[in-house]
């Protein structure tokens, strides 16, 4: 009984927000890994193109809500998301026609188009905040939970309860749902194969007939959906605000750099990397070690390596182990 | 052409000695940040107090009062000092209502005031550290200090059967002299305390920090945080996990909004903030209530009585010189002298223009202790079908 209670108790609090917390990660962390990969440089606007994605999300489903529409136990922001994702396709392909298209053609150095994303990055930045408002956001709705920690008690009979929010179980679906889409398009058709093409070599690319217009294009609807998708669930399960977006840009580039840049497999290993470290190292052992340790032995303190104030500290630690011992990270991508 | 020259000088000379006649008071509050949703109904609480004064006629025969309102953030102490600073060089502020939040409180207090030699009357900076402060005789506040809430809360919890408290701060002054209140008196009771730690304001997810409480464990999680910042965070997250089921609220978690963003899961959740049952504060609620704002929100009613304070300690000195009314508001605000609630502004203008003493109670019934604070009494709230309803007062 005191196992089962310690393993409820760990799955409560460490195993489902981690598992939840890393497909957000890995799907913020694919969006970065792609334009590496094919556009060949690090996009530090990714955690802002995710809150503007979000944004009009929420905008469109504030419209249903006060149109009275709703998706029943569901939150009504999955049926704003394509519209949501529509915005962001137009935004990213408007600052590429005009910010990153004049760069590209002038073939400056990766280290140049990073600083031109960070410009971007502060414009998209006061954008939304120009937009929505720097404050929280609250879009949820729907049915809450799929499980109550109460209900779950009651049904087990065990001291420790489980709560499955509805969009954590929304996010792990979404997220295997969606890599699952984008490995078959980059592996079986045959524009996600002139995508691989132009990203293994351009100049052998070209020669053998690829448009390279359209691989840039197509890659940036890809970033645009993956962005807004991750953006909107990660709003769902916490809440938006859009200086939290830009923090997220921290851990999911430590995501992308520790699973190899460019590596599509390692982002979505990387994202949860990162996000279980996160939560494993901050979590205070005392609960669960008290179930598992025979009577009277339990810990006095509260056996917490370090205090949640670190959680960044967490992402940053790896990153700099990684870059130092394997800088092409777990799957073999490109050395930044 | 020399018509004109006189008519610009005579209009120019009227606007000049217009301005002599009005004294202008600061209103310093967190106008935006993690008590935004408090301040409107605080500065409210002020300008009423002003606005009572101007229809009974002024202070020091004639001159009205004018509100200078200004943005603490509540936890930006440079831009808080910022705000201050102009209103002393520029507006020429005779005295401030404010601030709000204890930690720009303080900055403003020791970078600003001091300094300027500027009376400050905060309603609701309540940090213990503020009562040491050397304040040459300049800072008073209209709310108690934490210390002594801290004693109540305490007292409450012991009282609903409660033995073993988690407590999560705000990470800053205000927090920090909270829960080390609440801490100490709960552990002099003889409850336990099984842990102590601090959340950052604005994050998106807080559920590392509930995961940490939960394994420490305890009967109820005492959140002394903001209501519209991680305090509603780590209730929400708590919740969710269902880590805690019973929140104990000190006066940063007490509002309207709280309940509204939370929804039923907070019904049976209790706290306490500084109110009295004294008969100026039901004269307050319907003064307010008619001017069309909510006066039970929490420290309006203190606002109120921070700038009435103000205003009839100049009275009382003849002077609107921070350095000749400072020493008045001890001698309005105790007794000896006649009582004065809300709405009779006025009256106790008149007894004191005609060198009489005045007591006066307002809408908390203020009594003013040493260094300047008031002593207290409190509400006990208990989140009741999703309101904050006062069960009673201490």
């Amino acid at each position: 009984m005191d196992i089962l209670n310690a393993l409820v108790a760990l799955t409560n609090f460490v195993l489902i927000p981690a598992t939840a917390y890393g497909s957000q990660l890995a799907l913020g962390a694919l969006g970065v890994t792609l334009i590496y990969g094919i556009l060949r440089f690090s996009n530090f606007a990714h955690g802002d193109t995710m809150a503007f994605g979000t944004m009009c999300t929420i905008l469109v489903t504030w419209m249903f809500q006060s149109m009275g529409v709703s998706f029943g136990v569901l939150p009504t922001a999955l049926l704003a998301l394509p519209f949501g994702i529509l915005g962001t396709m137009a935004l990213v392909l408007f600052t590429d026609r005009t910010v990153y298209r004049f760069y590209r053609q002038q073939r400056v150095k990766p280290v140049v188009m990073v600083m031109v994303s960070l410009g971007v990055m502060f414009i998209m930045n006061g954008l939304v905040r120009f937009i929505i408002g720097p404050g929280n956001q609250r879009f949820a709705d729907g049915e809450r939970f799929i499980i109550k920690a109460r209900a779950f008690k009651e049904m087990t009979g065990l001291n420790e309860g489980l709560a499955i929010k509805t969009s954590q179980g929304i996010t792990v679906v979404t997220a295997i749902l969606v890599v699952a889409v984008l490995f078959w398009f980059l592996n079986k058709t045959r524009t996600g194969k002139s995508m691989r093409a132009y990203s293994d070599n351009e100049d052998l690319a070209l020669l053998s007939g690829i448009n390279p217009d359209r691989v840039v294009m197509i890659t940036w609807l890809i970033v645009a959906a993956l962005a807004t998708i991750a953006g909107v669930l990660y709003g769902l399960d916490k809440s938006f605000k859009p200086f939290t977006y830009f923090q997220l840009l921290l851990p999911i580039f430590a995501a992308a750099i520790v699973g190899g840049l460019g590596n599509p497999l390692g982002a979505i290993a990387g994202g949860f990397v990162i996000a279980f470290s996160e939560v494993l190292v901050t979590y205070a052992w005392k609960k669960v070690l008290i179930y598992l340790m025979p009577e009277g032995m339990g810990p006095e303190g509260l056996a917490q390596l370090l205090s949640t104030d670190y959680k960044f500290a967490v992402s940053f630690m790896i990153l700099v182990v990684v870059l130092l011992f394997k800088p092409t990270g777990l799957f073999k991508g490109k050395a930044v | 052409m020399k018509k004109l020259l006189m008519a610009t000088a005579a209009v120019a000379l009227t606007a000049g000695m217009a301005q002599s006649e009005t004294v202008k008071l600061g209103v310093i509050f967190g106008f935006t940040g993690p008590i935004e949703s408090l301040t409107p109904t605080m500065a409210a609480g002020a300008e009423l107090a002003m606005e009572e004064v101007n229809t009974a006629g002024g202070i020091l025969g004639g001159q009205m009062i004018e509100s200078v309102r200004g943005d603490s953030t509540c936890v930006d102490a440079g831009a808080a000092t910022a705000v201050a600073d102009k209103m002393i060089t520029s507006d020429k502020v005779s005295g401030i209502v404010g601030a709000d939040c204890s930690g720009v409180t303080g900055a403003v207090l020791q970078n600003v005031a001091v300094p300027n030699g500027m009376v400050m009357i905060s309603p609701s900076a309540t940090s213990p550290g503020l009562s040491t402060v050397d304040d040459k005789g300049l800072f008073f506040r209209t709310a108690p200090s934490d210390a002594r809430e801290g004693a109540v809360l305490a007292q409450i919890l012991q009282e609903r059967g409660i033995n073993s408290i988690a407590i999560t701060y705000t990470n800053n002054d205000f927090g920090k002299g909270q829960s080390d209140a609440i801490a100490t008196s709960f552990k002099e009771l003889g409850g336990e305390v099984t842990i102590v730690s601090a959340h950052e304001d604005g994050k998106g997810d807080y559920s590392a920090e509930v995961g940490a409480l939960a394994s420490a464990g305890g009967d109820l999680l005492v959140v002394a945080g903001y209501l519209d910042q991680g305090g509603l965070g780590v209730i929400q997250g708590s919740l969710d996990s269902g880590a805690f089921d019973i929140f104990g609220l000190p006066n940063g978690m007490i509002g309207d909004s709280l309940p509204q963003n939370v929804g039923p899961d907070l019904d049976g959740s209790f706290g306490t903030i500084a109110g009295s049952d004294s008969e100026g504060a039901g004269i307050f609620q319907e003064i307010a209530t008619a001017k069309g704002f909510d006066g039970s929100s929490a420290f309006s009613s203190e606002s109120y009585d921070a700038a009435a304070l103000l205003m009839l300690s100049m009275q009382a000195a003849g002077s609107n010189k921070p350095g000749d009314y400072g020493s008045k508001v001890m001698d309005v605000a105790n007794a000896p002298g006649e009582k004065i609630n809300p709405g009779e502004l006025g009256k106790a203008l008149e007894i004191l223009a005609n060198g009489g003493e005045i007591d006066y109670q307002g809408a908390t019934g203020v009594e003013l202790i040493e260094p300047g604070e008031s002593a207290g009494s409190f509400r006990e709230i208990e989140v009741i079908d999703g309101k904050m309803t006062t069960v009673r007062f201490r």
